[in-house]
């Protein structure tokens, strides 16, 4: 990386990061509403532990690789809003009259998410561990937790960057949201993917990488170390990520016109 | 090298053509207005030349170099504040100010001495520290305006810099602009559509309407291409504002004056003047306040297009009205 890239990329990410502190409503949800959820489904569904072949005894064990998901969702809506609202008030054109390229744009901005994902990472795992949630993996496997829920975050924030760039509008940004959390719920958020019934929800659930994604860090909390549920998770959190980096550069190169 | 703009077009899918074909040529060290009402297509212009947007056709030189194959040799010779200013709220202003050195690439050690420096300029060193969000909207365009200058730019775009602020921001901003020409040779391209900031800042003035450029010149040269000056008169009874009105029309077209009296612009000039004092007296109408004004831009502005440049902001707006309607309707 030449100097010049390498200093806009540090002061875009000084940028983000600062941003996304002084903005306790863009953090407080982010962490809050999960652990609501986590709260609520681990004491409402823990006879779900009863059915045969549920993997732990523990549904708040099992649950507790949700909120990693709902935070990265959060993170779609932060850094796309951020990035919308950058195009809606011209701080876009004066970032376009500098010597700016295009990577050290999208690499800045994420940098804030990179930040709200470790701090929601951090929390989420304290939380569930202090309310009696089971660690398998041990002290290597809290590591690769926040290291994988950071990819998947950063991978989701992606996303929103697209979203901002193609559309140039944080409510459209946000109108994103519910979808994202459609793809949640239509996975294996509440049971093992194994023990669900319905054929229909099964298929869609079987498919939907999210599924994928959880069971990653349920191998961990649950199992200990499995290098293949490792491998998928990691493998569709990168997936996620370049996916999300082609599409939102090609979306930059429109937006921003400059010849 | 200064500008130097020929056949410029912008067309928009589906739209008309913002600004429709339109030769400018701006002299370095010069300050150059850009005057018109909104909608004309000043914005659109400064878009093209600060590289931020296609031309449609046409070709266009900014400090020597090509809009459309040399635009990141444009920028590194530009400044520009557009017509928001562009500022992060959760940013103060110092933050700014270090963002916008760092992205430009001033060595390190630079950096912070360049900020201080042009936020001491702009009288903003005390609230450097304060986040932007809280700034008012004068502290907001001063800062755009350093944050414009912090590579030491030849040419400074500034787009509207005063619409919105209390004269004493206005009258602020007005004497650094003139300060950065007059001492530091900065060439500066001004839209705006007060006439009185064009009149007192740019030594050349472009009036554009519809897209086209209708008259270019010097301020004084412009109104004295129109040379007709305007009488305005207040009768002593109020009552006789009609007759007063029909007896000044006589000398030429009427215009708008002050509540309570009537004005006309003269078309024999300023020597009518006295003939007009004896029509008022031969009709018996007594004068509470007579006053002759010379030509205004509005005045030149009026001559080209036919509307005054108040008016022609009031069609703007009830054209993009009927156009939001039928968008909502459709």
């Amino acid at each position: 990386m030449s100097g010049a890239l390498r200093t806009q990329v540090g002061q875009l990410a000084r940028r983000s990061v600062l941003r996304t502190l002084r903005q306790p409503a863009q953090i407080v949800p982010a962490l809050i509403f999960p652990l609501f959820l986590l709260a609520v489904n681990s004491g409402g569904l823990k006879d779900t532990t009863n059915l045969p072949g549920f993997p732990t005894d523990s549904y708040l064990t099992f649950a507790l690789a949700v909120p990693f998901m709902q935070g990265a969702l959060f993170s779609v809506m932060n850094a796309g809003t951020d990035l919308a609202r950058d195009i809606e008030t011209g701080f876009l054109n004066r970032l376009a009259l500098t010597p700016l390229r295009g990577a050290a744009l999208l690499s800045g901005l994420l940098a804030g998410a990179v930040v709200l994902g470790l701090v929601q990472a951090i929390t989420y795992l304290t939380v569930g561990l202090v309310a009696g949630a089971e660690l398998a993996a041990g002290v290597g496997g809290a590591f690769v937790i926040v290291g994988l829920s950071v990819l998947i975050t950063v991978g989701f924030g992606s996303v929103g960057l697209f979203a901002a760039l193609r559309t140039g509008s944080g409510e459209a940004v946000q109108s994103l949201f519910p979808v994202f959390f459609v793809f949640l719920f239509l996975s294996s958020m509440a049971l093992p993917l194994e023990l669900l019934q319905t054929d229909w929800f099964h298929a869609i659930a079987s498919v939907n990488p999210v599924s994928y994604l959880l069971q990653a860090f349920r191998s961990l909390l649950i199992e200990g170390w499995n290098a293949a549920d490792l491998a998928l998770g990691f493998g569709i959190g990168i997936a996620v990520l370049v996916l999300g980096m082609a599409a939102a550069s090609a979306a930059l190169k429109t937006r921003l016109v400059r010849t | 090298m200064g500008i130097e703009v020929e056949g410029l077009v912008r067309e928009f899918k589906n739209g008309p053509r913002a600004v429709d074909g339109i030769d400018l040529r701006v002299e370095a060290g010069e300050i150059y207005g850009f005057l018109g009402p909104n909608g004309a297509g000043k914005s659109t212009t400064v878009l093209m030349l600060t590289t931020l947007l296609l031309p449609t056709a046409g070709t266009a030189r900014v400090a020597g170099f090509d809009i459309v194959s040399e635009g990141p040799r444009v920028r590194a010779s530009i400044g520009a504040a557009l017509q928001e200013a562009a500022l992060d709220p959760l940013l103060s202003g110092r933050e700014h100010m270090r963002l916008q050195t760092a992205l430009h690439g001033l060595p390190k050690g630079e950096r912070a001495e360049r900020g201080q420096e042009l936020l001491e300029r702009v009288g903003l060193a005390q609230a450097a520290d304060r986040k932007v969000g809280g700034y008012s909207g004068g502290m907001k365009r001063r800062l755009d305006l350093a944050l414009a200058l912090v590579h030491r730019p030849r040419i400074l775009f500034l787009d509207e810099p005063t619409t919105g602020l209390d004269i004493q921001s206005r009258t602020a901003l007005w004497d650094e602009v003139a300060r950065l020409a007059a001492e530091d040779g900065v060439t500066v391209f001004l839209t705006t559509q007060y006439l009185e900031e064009a009149d007192t800042l740019a030594a050349r003035v472009g009036i554009i309407d519809h897209g086209h450029i209708v008259a270019e010149g010097t301020p004084a040269e412009l109104k004295a291409e129109i040379g007709r000056p305007t009488v305005e008169a207040v009768p002593q009874d109020a009552g006789e504002r009609e007759r007063l009105a029909a007896v000044l029309e006589r000398f030429g077209p009427g215009a708008g004056a002050a509540p309570g009296g009537a004005a006309a612009r003269l078309e024999g000039g300023e020597a009518e003047l006295a003939e007009v004092v004896r029509a008022l007296d031969s009709e018996g109408i007594a004068i509470e306040r007579l006053q002759l004004h010379a030509p205004s831009l509005d005045d030149v502005f009026l001559a080209k297009t036919g509307r005054s440049l108040e008016g022609a902001e009031e069609e703007v707006e009830e054209a993009e009205e009927a156009a939001g309607e039928a968008v909502g309707s459709a």
